[in-house]
């Protein structure tokens, strides 16, 4: 490891300031004790639905469950009240399926790439497959920072790959995953979002993680990653979004997340243009919710489509 | 009153363009989410001395209210010295008798069960606490009723060990104790007077706040219910009359006084001369630290929990500020956006972060104070929030360009009112915070452990929090130095406070 490598990380610290972990994990307990009810529960819970990048990453993806995917994304629910979601999100080899069946609406297409989920391939492979994916069609592209270099202290090296992901993306939007869990201190985290945020456009998001690993987004990493995002715009005026993805399961936890926008970033966030969910499991969930809402009695999961797993 | 501080429109950023802001607007507001649990108050309170709701021998009573209302919640039965002295005479029989006799083992179950009765009426009393203090329910269910079952359950531990408590020496308790406490917590002061003083084996006459007795009086149905001897908790309801009968009572072996230190001076005069024990736990003017190397975000957190908590009814509130000037600017930013989601109002409302002020005359307090601030100089800055028509609200409030030499840097204000002061360099920082009659607690903000230590050394207060601000702990003892008091409360100084030494 280059011995420049932990002055490199104190003098990006001192830059962007630290981060007091028992500090924040007080601040996002406070979001947990807010109590949503009636129409602000509704509208929370419609929001989070339009809010949902509906992901599908497996080895085992084929066209026939992309067109499926599709379809729950265009019309989750038998309401019509309820939006379509904001997006789907697969793998690059996906996209040109996912397209055929989402062209002519307003769900767009996110496909994860630069060897999502490590990252771990030469960067021309890369950005090769950033090229592809928008050819295919991708209106968005979730690709992940190269955490090797950036643990070792290489922050030009972090930061010019993403540059260079921006010059690939075109018109697409990026979403620059940190992989939290690989980063491991609040510290850390922030100090890779100001990277991120440095280098990206308005309009481009910042993401917690692949959902690969075990730890993926929590209140506290949303809610570091939530101030950074308010200090850049603050400082610059640049907007950037934010998208927690992997292990918010239950319309509970969405709830409390979008509570901590609305807290941390103001109404200019709670919108889809700048807040999202990567999630599978969660969709569901907030239809049950609404439907709870409405009928005032939880309903059956098989009254939902594609719920057979998700109870 | 001041009003609202007109907002800068002039500032622009590069190219002229206006500087970005956030927007904490009604795109999605919450319901209302009150909290429903039947608080089951009585029309009317009696006294309770020698384990039974007594009328008062001047048959007076007076009204309490709910603040964030106005509206009358119960009458409360106002004693005089002569309900002063009976209570006196039942706490000197059941001290002199079952209950000084009783194996520290045997008092200890008593207050377990104080502790567990209280958690199973946690909802009520909370529902209670918040209508008549005027208290956000959050704080009365999250910090102020379990917080006393806390220190029932922490003495009850203590009550069969006390051998061990005074290495090398034997402990014996006072007698009766007389203790007078504050309308800012009015479940969680009794907690930490009463748990103490039984568990030593002592027996009590506490009178509680004339605003907020509802609670006490509501601890006394568990005290009936745990089977509490008859004598042992006495409690005479009144104003300022009965205070000063239970603070000069000839059998008080000791007085244990909360409140402001302009009343503790009094107490301390009258009591010159006699041989009663005392500790008092007096005012502050904490002063809460922030170096350039902290976590602003965290420390701006901090500082809105150090101050705006309780509406800042908090005798070890950091109602100063002091900030580090390279990042003064910063930090008073922060403050404003952050006071811009504090949620004002229903104090029954899950949502509500800053309740309502205990009274009239506290709200008259507050506002004069802050009004003789601006006139002094420093620059006001409200959070814009709606108020409730009714009660008594106040909006929480930041002072800044504030000097050592600003009546709002010096006097305790007791209200959601943070006064912000600079400084330079690290021995300015400690100067400042120690020059101030007042010793109770300060908080201090960086990242680097070992300034930390040497802050901690060098500030003269009895509590200083790094990093945080306004936690305890039944276990940690609390109390001040200067004009903020003596004893401590809590821990095991706190209870040899309860104790005669053998």
């Amino acid at each position: 490891m280059p011995a420049a490598a932990p002055k490199a990380m104190h003098r990006l610290i001192d830059e962007v300031g630290p981060v007091d972990a028992v500090g924040i994990e007080e601040r996002v307990a406070k979001y947990t004790s807010r109590s949503i009810k009636k129409a602000a529960k509704v509208w929370g819970l419609k929001a989070a639905v339009s809010m949902v990048d509906l992901t599908t990453l497996e080895g085992k993806d084929t066209p026939g469950k992309i067109a499926s995917l599709c379809r729950k994304a265009l019309r989750p629910s038998d309401d019509p009240g309820v939006p379509s979601v904001a997006a789907v999100c697969v793998y690059s080899s996906m996209v040109r399926h996912a397209k055929a069946h989402v062209a002519d609406s307003n769900v767009k297409v996110a496909s994860v790439a630069t060897a999502f989920p490590s990252g771990q391939t030469p960067l021309r492979i890369r950005l090769a497959e950033v090229r592809a994916a928008v050819a295919d069609g991708a209106d968005e592209i979730d690709m992940v920072i190269n955490r090797g270099a950036f643990l070792a202290g290489e922050f030009n090296e972090v930061r010019d790959e993403i540059a260079a992901v921006v010059a690939a993306c075109g018109d697409a939007a990026l979403k620059v995953i940190l992989e939290v869990s690989e980063l491991e201190t609040y510290d850390a985290i922030r100090a890779a979002s100001f990277l991120a945020l440095r280098t990206i456009r308005e309009g481009d998001f910042i993401k917690t993680s692949t959902g690969k690993t075990p730890l993926n987004a929590t209140l506290g990493n949303n809610q570091v990653m939530l101030e950074a995002i308010r200090d850049f715009y603050l400082d610059t005026g640049v907007a950037v979004g934010m998208k927690p993805a992997g292990g918010i399961r239950t319309a509970k936890q969405a709830l409390q997340f979008l509570i901590a926008v609305k807290e941390t970033l103001g109404d200019a966030w709670l919108t889809n243009e700048r807040y999202r969910f990567g999630a599978s499991a969660l969709l569901n969930d907030l239809l049950r919710q609404l439907e709870r809402e409405r009928t005032g009695a939880y309903q059956a999961p098989y009254y939902f489509s594609d719920a057979a797993d998700s109870y | 009153m001041p009003t609202l501080a007109p907002e800068k429109k002039t500032r622009s950023g590069r190219n002229g363009r206006p500087l970005p802001e956030l927007i904490f607007g009604d795109l999605w507001p919450y319901d209302p989410a009150p909290e429903s649990a039947d608080p089951k108050l009585k029309p009317r309170y009696d006294l309770f001395i020698n384990g039974e709701f007594t009328a008062p021998r001047g048959g007076r009573y007076f009204d309490t209210i709910n603040p964030a209302t106005e509206q009358k919640l119960a009458e409360i039965a106002l004693a005089g010295t002569a309900d002063v002295d009976a209570a006196y005479q039942a706490a000197h029989r059941a001290a002199a008798g079952p209950w000084g006799r009783m194996p520290g083992r045997e008092r200890g179950k008593y207050l377990f069960r104080i502790a567990r009765l209280l958690q199973d009426r946690a909802r009520e009393f909370a529902v209670a606490e918040t209508m008549n203090g005027g208290k956000p329910i959050k704080e009365s269910r999250d910090f102020d009723v379990p917080m006393s079952a806390a220190h029932f359950f922490y003495h009850a531990g203590w009550a069969d060990k006390l051998e061990y408590v005074a290495p090398g020496r034997r402990v014996a308790p006072l007698g009766v104790v007389g203790q007078v406490i504050p309308w800012n917590f009015p479940l969680l002061m009794m907690a930490w007077k009463i748990a103490p003083a039984l568990a030593m084996g002592n027996t009590v006459v506490l009178k509680p706040a004339e605003t907020t007795s509802i609670t006490a009086l509501k601890l006394a149905e568990i005290f009936q219910d745990a089977g509490l001897p008859p004598g042992v908790v006495n409690l005479v309801t009144g104003a300022g009359e009965a205070g000063a009968a239970v603070m000069a009572h000839p059998l008080a072996a000791k007085v244990a006084f909360t409140g402001s230190t302009e009343v503790g001076k009094i107490i301390m005069r009258s009591l010159a001369g006699t041989d009663k024990k005392m500790t008092m736990e007096l005012g502050g003017k904490a002063a809460n630290i922030i170096f350039d190397d902290a976590p602003i975000d965290q420390a701006v957190e901090g500082v809105v929990n150090g101050i705006f908590f309780n509406q800042g009814h908090v005798c070890c509130a950091g109602s100063r500020l002091l900030v580090h000037e390279p990042v003064a600017a910063a930090v008073v930013a922060k403050l404003r956006q952050r006071l811009r989601v504090l949620r004002v109002g229903d104090p029954l409302d899950k949502n509500t972060d800053v309740g309502a002020i205990n009274s009239q005359a506290q709200l008259d307090k507050i506002r004069g104070l802050v009004e003789v601030g601006v006139r002094e100089g420093a620059e006001l800055y409200q959070a814009p929030c709606r108020l409730p028509s009714k009660g008594f609200f106040f909006r929480p409030t930041l002072l800044t360009g504030v000097t050592q030499s600003h009546r709002v840097a010096r006097e305790e204000i007791f209200g959601p009112v943070l006064s912000i002061l600079t400084f330079r360099t690290v021995d300015e920082a400690v100067e400042k915070a120690n020059n101030t009659a007042y010793g109770l607690s300060a908080g201090v903000w960086t990242d680097k452990g070992s300034r930390i230590l040497k802050m901690a050394a060098e500030l003269k207060a009895g509590v200083v929090w790094a990093n945080t601000f306004n936690k305890f702990d039944p276990a940690s003892p609390f109390g001040g130095y200067k004009e903020s008091g003596f004893g401590r409360e809590g821990g095991r100084q706190g209870l040899l406070d309860y104790a005669k030494l053998i």
